[in-house]
């Protein structure tokens, strides 16, 4: 699907300073070298299955499924992955690829903190140094992080620019990047940014909708009918989709963070509410004004707070292969808790924007109909934001 | 032949960056006049962007004054239009891709064949994805301005082939600001640069003193400066005008020994 420059459709590309063509240039001679060496994938295998504890299981969630009546519901388990969130996948595999690549130093963008605290775990294991950039504004949404990844013995630098959130982290990433490349790799946590990024990230989290489909295969002994995955820049939905984009009666559902409602200016619902534009070194859907500034998005989910989307999904929008909804924080709290009480599990606030569609899509389904919401991140560092959003300050 | 060569023709050239609109279009006005009468070869006008990647801190800091202060692409146009009464340099635009693409290439591209831009820089646009502008460049007559950084290696020779009006030289690794000491070994980029075009080419990022202006114009054929310039207006802000041309004539002054 991508072709030599990187394009999926109209969308993607290597919008980025000179500086960096050749840093991105050996990344992808080198990403094209080791993807079809056995000897890296027998490593990046043996580092999925018993470092991050792969395959995650395939949860068949009985009480959601009879509590919502209609269609059964299973759950990619994602939240138990090693460091909680689907971001380890991605992370391994670049980890792996830059130490092939004598990189000595990782860096890394970070919102909600799963893809940072992932990146230093990946540091500490392979003996690399790690700089985490995260907005302000996340570091104290996500305090809890930041201290794992000074444990980890990450560098986290708070970023002030701007509206000190993900957009932010992102761009300070690669101005370090421009100043700093021979020792170091940009590990970028989604299936964003400019070419060969996209790509190699999906290429990493296929593993979600390889195993997916295998599980399923094996336990219902058919496909599902619906995939369901939040949408911020777009990896776990990605992951999750990827090896059904071929299989055309396997609705991909996408679930973009709404914020306050898509008909308010506090939303980060990219793909509802914005417009085709060039930024983060992609061509893709941007939340923007009419003279193509970047707008200041909002979610109450530091993960999904972001202006943009990964260019695939761009174009798997265009073509009408995915079906991208946008969920509000309430409707995405509610799921949060329902998870919690239903079926005893705490996703975290981003995947929680995919259990509350699926909350709407099960019911109106028959009940011989499969649905799998992927379930990316655990919610232990949610915690006391939903409870102050609940209006209960608890200190941690 | 582009009216850039101009700015090139009388010896080494000195231009100033200036970010539109910080904090207003007067003082950007005045600003560029006082630059021009204190001999800036060619003027480099910077349309803000809320997220500027390639920029440092002093430059950042510029953009968001500029966006608080109502700069809009169009209102730029206008500020272009009103110098183009007296002001007869050329000048060219820096800014983003997704300024040019969301405001409408050819619209955008056209707008600034018609106000007297000669030039765009793009400093997310490398050579791979030139083809976004460069057939609307050409069609209205505004340079495609390419940039070579200290890591472009094995691309040098390629930019340069294909490069027009003149080329930047990116002094440094990182972002726009000033910095005490420049450690590329420029000299030798200029060499692959001189074997493949004969355009000009000029230095920039991380420039800020006389000495140092004079060091890159030795090397090259002009000196670009932004940040030092933009500091000015961060300290003087309204009042700055008679700061910039003072900083001007000494860096030209400079670079004309």
């Amino acid at each position: 699907m991508t072709n030599p420059k990187g394009r999926f459709g109209i969308h993607g590309g290597q919008y980025i300073p000179e500086t960096l063509m050749n840093a991105v240039i050996e990344l992808e001679e080198a990403y094209n070298f080791y993807k079809n060496d056995p000897q890296f994938n027998a490593e990046l295998s043996e580092l999925f299955n018993e470092y991050a504890g792969r395959p995650s299981r395939l949860y068949h969630a009985a009480k959601m499924t009879e509590d919502l009546g209609g269609a059964k519901i299973y759950l990619k388990r994602e939240d138990l992955n090693h460091t909680g969130a689907h971001k380890i996948n991605n992370v391994l595999g670049q980890a792996l690829l830059a130490k092939k690549m004598g990189k000595t130093r990782l860096i890394a963008e970070t919102g909600a903190g799963q893809h940072g605290v992932a990146t230093a775990t990946a540091a500490a294991l392979m003996g690399m140094e790690c700089v985490v950039f995260m907005g302000e504004q996340d570091t104290k949404r996500q305090a809890l992080n930041v201290y794992r990844m000074k444990l980890l013995g990450a560098e986290v630098i708070p970023v002030k620019t701007g509206t000190a959130t993900l957009k932010d982290a992102v761009s300070e990433a690669m101005r370090e990047w421009t100043s700093r490349i021979a020792d170091t790799h940009y590990c970028l946590g989604s299936v964003m940014g400019p070419h060969p990024f996209p790509t190699i990230v999906r290429d990493f989290q296929a593993v979600i909708s390889k195993e997916i489909k295998e599980q399923m295969l094996r336990k219902e002994g058919r496909l599902p009918d619906a995939v369901i995955a939040c949408v911020g820049g777009g990896s776990n939905a990605i992951g999750s989709f990827y090896h059904f984009i071929g299989d055309k009666d396997v609705r991909l559902i996408g679930c973009e963070a709404a914020g306050r409602g898509i008909d308010t200016f506090e939303t980060a619902a990219t793909i509802s509410t914005g417009r085709v534009g060039i930024f983060h070194g992609m061509k893709s859907y941007f939340c923007q004004d009419k003279f193509g500034q970047i707008a200041p998005v909002y979610s109450i989910s530091a993960g999904l707070d972001y202006p943009g989307v990964g260019p695939e999904h761009a174009y798997l929008h265009d073509i009408g292969r995915a079906e991208y909804v946008a969920i509000t924080d309430e409707e995405a709290v509610q799921a949060f808790e329902y998870l919690a009480r239903t079926e005893g599990i705490i996703p975290a606030i981003e995947s929680a924007h995919a259990v509350a569609y699926a909350m709407k899509l099960a019911p109106t389904l028959a009940k011989d109909r499969i649905i799998v919401i992927t379930v990316s991140g655990r919610g232990d560092k949610d915690c006391a934001a939903i409870a102050r959003y609940r209006g209960e300050d608890i200190h941690e | 032949m582009s009216k850039i060569a101009n700015a090139f023709a009388g010896g080494k050239a000195f231009i100033p960056f200036i970010t539109c609109g910080d904090p207003d279009m007067e003082t950007t006005a005045a600003v560029v006049r006082a630059a021009v009468a204190n001999g800036a070869d060619l003027i480099e006008l910077g349309i803000p962007f809320s997220d500027p990647t390639a920029e440092g801190p002093v430059i950042q800091g510029a953009n968001l004054r500029a966006l608080e202060g109502g700069a809009t692409t169009d209102r730029v146009f206008e500020l272009v239009k009103d110098l183009r009464r007296d002001v007869s340099v050329p000048m060219v635009f820096m800014t983003y891709a997704n300024v040019v693409f969301s405001y409408g290439a050819e619209k955008f591209i056209s707008a600034c064949g018609e106000i007297g831009i000669d030039g765009l820089i793009l400093p997310d646009l490398p050579f791979e994805e030139k083809e976004e502008f460069l057939p609307l460049c050409h069609e209205y007559g505004v340079d495609l301005i390419s940039l070579i950084a200290p890591t472009s290696e094995n691309r040098i020779a390629m930019i340069a082939r294909e490069a027009e009006g003149f080329i930047y030289l990116v002094s440094s690794l990182g972002v726009t600001g000033m910095r005490s000491e420049i450690k590329t070994d420029l000299a030798s980029i200029v060499a692959v640069i001189r074997e493949n075009t004969t355009i000009p080419c000029a230095i920039g990022f991380g420039i800020s003193t006389p000495e140092q202006a004079r060091k890159m114009a030795v090397i090259s054929d002009g000196a670009i400066v932004g940040s030092a310039i933009i500091r000015l207006l961060e300290q003087h802000g309204k009042d700055a005008p008679s700061y910039v041309g003072e900083y001007v004539k000494s860096m030209k002054d400079a670079i004309s020994e």
